[in-house]
């Protein structure tokens, strides 16, 4: 081989060494939380967060339970406006507008940020109605758009192939880890931007909660992804970034592959590694 | 001693486990020392029978590094560590690995000192260089132990440092013995024999230096593996 042959049979290193660990590229900024303080009734639940959330990648929040990581996420969709007693200062931007703003239609906002929770929660009725549900309630009847529809959530949910044949049996017939798979494309039918889930797969067996996780690395493609869970290898496996929350404060936020390696602070380092400070 | 970086697991078999494999290191690291001791004195003085310990003492050191192997890799199966207890148990893999290859080294000048046993004193290579050097290299590696045992990264620099007189104490008895052999090619099998020993002494002061290396990235999260000992000591100071 001569000196030409191999400068040109040389590797591209620059490929392969970028792996989850090497992230630099520029993410667009699809939320922002500026200066959030919460308080229930006296209570302060959460302390001037601050935090971006990248576009079609996946945050995670961890910490331990009271921390103030749910009610953040619920911050996102105006989840708490429900709670008589909350009251939020500060802002969090998606896309650039306040969320918070007096001109926010908060049924639209909803739109736009779909959420799951812990517990699967379809409706009493046929699993084809669960996921037409969104359309139906915005006006959509006709049956072509509504075939469809169904047809891509479901896929999109990984659930089609399971489905596709029993689509007007009840939804509550359906097993746990279906039920939740079911309750994402009904969060997806409406094709919002973001979707948020609340410990998605803490009350699923291990293989749905890796159908659950496999689920969200094929979701972030086409939406912003926060999480919350409980599960810290989960939030390692699923995440592109991680936050720490503890006693209702942001301690920190890093890529995922950096805070489980080499977290800089050391409260993070302590409930990571399953210490007592 | 200090286990604060180990300690204070909610799961204090966690805690158990991780004491338990630091300890074997430091059982494995003192053996492999043991051995270079003792086969310097072999080398030297010619005693095979303590040459031949060395050698059966190798056992003992790979039987050790299977061990921890096995336990690192049952703890990240059954634990999925993070952060630090990641980082240590990474880097443990590393410096067990790094202590095996020392008591080969250790063997290796055995089974010279076995050969060159029945060499007349007056053709030997004079001991007192080669001696030295294996002074040097020890206190390397027992610093560098030491550094493992007190999970600290102070004074590492300094011994990474020393592999510099190393290399150059090694070129100085490489040209010495390059001499003897053009001298007189009878020497050259029996001087090829020297340098044998020789370059596992030089080895050891490397791998003291590896292990130096995987301690910065069990402290500091920080690899600095393939770095000159200016950008070594930059790194250190960030």
């Amino acid at each position: 081989m001569t000196a030409q042959q191999a400068r040109t049979h040389a590797i591209d290193m620059s490929s392969v060494l970028r792996g989850k660990g090497n992230q630099d590229e520029q993410n667009e900024t699809c939320i922002k939380v500026e200066n959030l303080n919460l308080f229930y009734g006296e209570k302060q639940a959460l302390h001037d967060i601050n935090m971006e959330m990248p576009k079609h990648k996946v945050t995670a929040y961890i910490g331990p339970s009271g921390c103030g990581k749910s009610t953040l996420l619920r911050c996102i969709n105006r989840m708490n406006d429900l709670v008589d007693s909350a009251r939020i200062d500060g802002r969090i931007l998606l896309e650039d507008e306040d969320i918070y703003d007096k001109a926010v239609n908060v049924a639209a906002l909803r739109r736009r940020v779909g959420m799951v929770f812990q517990k699967p929660n379809p409706f009493p009725k046929s699993i084809f109605e669960n996921v037409a549900y969104g359309l139906r309630i915005q006006g959509v009847n006709d049956k072509r758009i509504l075939d469809e529809t169904v047809e891509n959530a479901l896929r999109g949910a990984a659930l089609w192939d399971e489905m596709k044949d029993r689509l007007n049996d009840n939804a509550l017939g359906i097993s746990g880890g279906q039920q939740q798979r079911l309750v994402i494309a009904r969060a997806i039918a409406i094709e919002p931007e973001v979707l948020l889930l609340d410990e998605p797969a803490s009350a699923l067996d291990p293989l749905s909660t890796l159908k659950i996780e496999e689920l969200i690395n094929e979701l972030k493609e086409k939406y912003t992804i926060v999480i919350v869970t409980h599960n810290m290898q989960q939030a390692a496996r699923v995440s592109d970034y991680t936050a720490f929350m503890y006693m209702g404060e942001l301690i920190e936020i890093g890529t995922t592959s950096e805070l489980f390696t080499n977290p800089k602070k050391k409260q993070t380092e302590d409930y990571i590694t399953g210490r007592y400070g | 001693m200090d286990n604060s970086k180990i300690g204070h697991h909610i799961s204090e078999q966690f805690n158990k486990e991780l004491e338990d494999i630091r300890n074997k290191v430091l059982t494995m690291g003192g053996l492999v020392e043991q051995q270079i001791d003792l086969a310097i004195k072999a080398y030297t003085t010619g005693d095979m029978e303590m040459a031949e310990l060395v050698i059966k003492q190798d056992n003992q050191v790979d039987a050790l590094e299977m061990a921890i192997d096995l336990e690192c890799t049952q703890i990240l199966a059954l634990r999925q560590p993070t952060a630090f207890d990641l980082r240590l148990l990474i880097t443990v893999i590393k410096v067990i690995h790094e202590i095996e290859r020392v008591g080969d080294k250790a063997e290796r000048v055995a089974e010279m000192a076995i050969k060159l046993a029945g060499v007349p004193s007056q053709n030997k290579f004079p001991h007192y260089e080669l001696e030295h050097m294996a002074e040097l290299v020890k206190g390397m590696l027992h610093d560098a132990l030491d550094a493992f045992a007190r999970m600290t990264i102070e004074g590492v620099s300094a011994i990474t440092e020393l592999d510099e007189n190393v290399d150059r104490e090694y070129d100085n008895i490489l040209r010495q013995l390059i001499t003897r052999m053009m001298e007189d090619p009878r020497n050259i099998t029996r001087t090829l024999d020297v340098l044998w020993t020789v370059r596992a002494l030089e080895r050891i002061g490397d791998h003291a230096c590896y292990i130096c290396e995987h301690l910065i990235y069990m402290i500091k999260g920080e690899d600095v593996r393939h770095l000159s000992q200016s950008e070594l000591e930059s790194k250190l100071k960030e």
